[in-house]
């Protein structure tokens, strides 16, 4: 079974070699989660990418049981998220699950992002493996949006309208687009019919869309923390046993914190208007969205425009797609780059004002503060980046990974 | 090569229309289409929200001094211009301006908008306010301030009699 680097494994084993010689699952298993040389030097952050995956299965398994019981209908989703609350064995806990692993999944799918990007994961050759990131990204906010429409609650009817709303913006088609989305005049059962069969269909479309993100990572490797490529064997080491452990021993730290919202704080997170049934002909004091859209929602009430407002919450994400062209530096790393590595964490903390600013209604110091905000974000990426790249004088790289963790550990 | 695939395209676009056609509004839900309302009970002054559609409109009976209100703005200070005559004529012409019903769904993004209620902020122009994003309406249900692009939309109605309305 064991086998080194390189060399065909060889299963003792007669039924797993059988089915091996015909469907080589077993030989993929053992070279892409075994024998796979990783780089040495993996610190905490790139645990995410596991931990994200354990909560894409997560989420799949309790809302698949939570499907059983739920009623997509206006007239009864409502009460039948309560029922489930209330007098289904154990729906509280599936229900508790679902709903802070939606958060949680964002977290671990944040860090991973920003893990990317500090330390310049998404250069070449692994532009496609970021771009399906972005992807998995967009999937991820449609399917929770969707999501958190069904409970039929005053912010799910609400939060709804603002967002499909939004495609009103569109020049000539909007209004027909819109009423395209809700199946009628405003949304109403129609909407929450095939919100519902799109929210249980596009995580298994996630699932897809990592697998091929697994794939394109698998082909060059794992970037690391100091954005140089292994250079031989002493560079790396196997995923199992070394990252295996290391990722389990992330995931259950994650689980742990994930637990505590889930059995002690379970609507730390949510939105207490959602707990009042969905009415059409009144709009709650203030609508806003789950706190994992905040950042977006702020951007999108920056701007004094309908038009130029949507346009700008979109293209904050879109500008993601071509982040690996913006930046010009040929360093990956941020431990290399003394200028950019500063800019880096003032885009983390401007990102964390606008969420904070998307929280509160738009109107006296909020509107000034999300505009600079916004201003900044597509300043750093349009603008800073690309400069920054040709001027920045980056720290000499280290010659090789071994070298730079050995010489770590003596000095 | 060019015609088969040009005929292989018109294939694919065929074949996805009744998909994507199949997502626009049920002659059902086309068939809730209009409503009836008795206007008697509604003083001047006041207003009341009724459900069409699956959305409100509001019925205001509008008083001497918020009709010149309404009246008296100049078309240039309109960020949508509309003249208020235009939005308190029914579909037979006929100008009712004691009568304003809009739709009442704030232009920007479908909240809706206070001012209807005995008691609810009515804005700047005492028309509507939108709790969610600032935008202010006048007393002809205008836009004049805030992010909304367009005024209240004004539904198709037709007074069959000085106290009933058909909306839709």
């Amino acid at each position: 079974m064991a086998s080194s680097h390189g060399a065909p494994p060889v299963f003792k084993n007669k039924v797993v070699a059988w089915i091996d010689y015909r469907l080589p699952i077993f030989s993929y298993i053992e070279k892409e989660y075994h024998t796979f040389p990783t780089p040495r030097n993996f610190n905490y952050f790139w645990n995410f990418g596991a931990i994200a995956t354990v909560m894409l299965v997560l989420m799949i398994a309790t809302g698949v049981v939570l499907a059983t019981n739920y009623t997509p209908h206006a007239d009864m989703a409502f009460n039948s998220v309560e029922r489930i609350m209330r007098d289904v064995p154990q729906g509280w806990l599936i229900r508790y699950l679902h709903m802070n692993g939606a958060s949680f999944f964002f977290i671990a799918v944040y860090v991973h992002i920003f893990r990317g990007m500090y330390y310049g994961s998404y250069k070449a050759p692994r532009e496609l493996l970021w771009i399906l990131g972005v992807v998995i990204l967009l999937l991820m906010m449609a399917t929770a949006f969707m999501g958190y429409v069904l409970p039929w609650g005053q912010m799910s009817f609400w939060g709804a309208t603002v967002i499909t709303n939004l495609f009103s913006a569109i020049p000539v088609v909007g209004d027909a687009v819109v009423t395209w989305l809700w199946g009628g005049f405003a949304i109403d059962n129609p909407t929450l019919n095939r919100f519902y069969a799109l929210h249980y269909l596009l995580p298994f479309v996630i699932v897809a869309v990592v697998a091929l993100h697994v794939v394109a990572l698998h082909v060059h490797g794992s970037n690391n923390p100091l954005g140089i490529d292994p250079k031989g064997p002493q560079d790396t080491v196997p995923f199992h046993p070394y990252y295996t452990m290391k990722d389990g021993f992330g995931v259950m730290c994650f689980l742990i914190v994930y637990a505590a919202f889930v059995f002690f704080m379970p609507n730390a997170m949510g939105d207490v208007a959602n707990y009042i049934p969905a009415n059409p002909l009144v709009t709650p004091n203030e609508i806003t969205p789950e706190w994992y859209f905040l950042p977006f929602y702020a951007i999108l009430r920056a701007i004094p425009d309908k038009l130029g407002g949507v346009l700008c919450m979109f293209g904050a994400i879109a500008v993601l797609f071509v982040l690996p062209w913006l930046d010009t530096s040929r360093v990956r790393s941020c431990m290399f780059r003394p200028v950019y590595k500063w800019f880096m964490f003032v885009l983390v903390a401007d990102v964390l004002v606008l969420g904070f600013c998307g929280a509160h209604p738009p109107e006296g110091w909020y509107v000034p503060i999300s505009r600079i905000c916004t201003f900044y974000y597509f300043f750093h990426f349009l603008i800073l980046l690309p400069v920054l790249g040709k001027i920045e004088r980056p720290l000499p790289l280290p010659p090789s990974i071994a070298d730079a963790v050995l010489s770590k550990k003596v000095g | 090569m060019v015609a088969s695939g040009a005929m292989a395209a018109v294939g694919v676009i065929a074949t996805a229309w009744p998909f994507i056609n199949n997502l626009n509004p049920a002659a059902d839900t086309l068939a809730l289409s209009s409503i009836e309302v008795n206007v008697k009970p509604i003083a001047v002054g006041q207003a009341i929200t009724v459900k069409w559609r699956g959305k409100p409109v509001f019925i205001r009976h509008r008083t001497p001094e918020e009709i010149k209100m309404a009246d008296d703005v100049k078309l240039s200070e309109l960020p949508d211009p509309e003249t208020d005559n235009a939005r308190v004529t029914d579909t037979a012409k006929k100008v009712r301006p004691e009568w304003l019903i809009v739709v009442g769904v704030c232009t920007h993004l479908g909240c809706v908008p206070l001012g209807t209620k005995q008691g609810d902020p009515r804005g700047e122009y005492d028309g509507w306010f939108c709790p969610c994003h600032g935008s202010q309406y006048d007393t002809s249900g205008r836009i004049r301030k805030g992010p909304a692009p367009k005024n209240l939309v004004v539904p198709d109605y037709l007074f069959s009699s000085d106290t009933l309305v058909k909306i839709g």
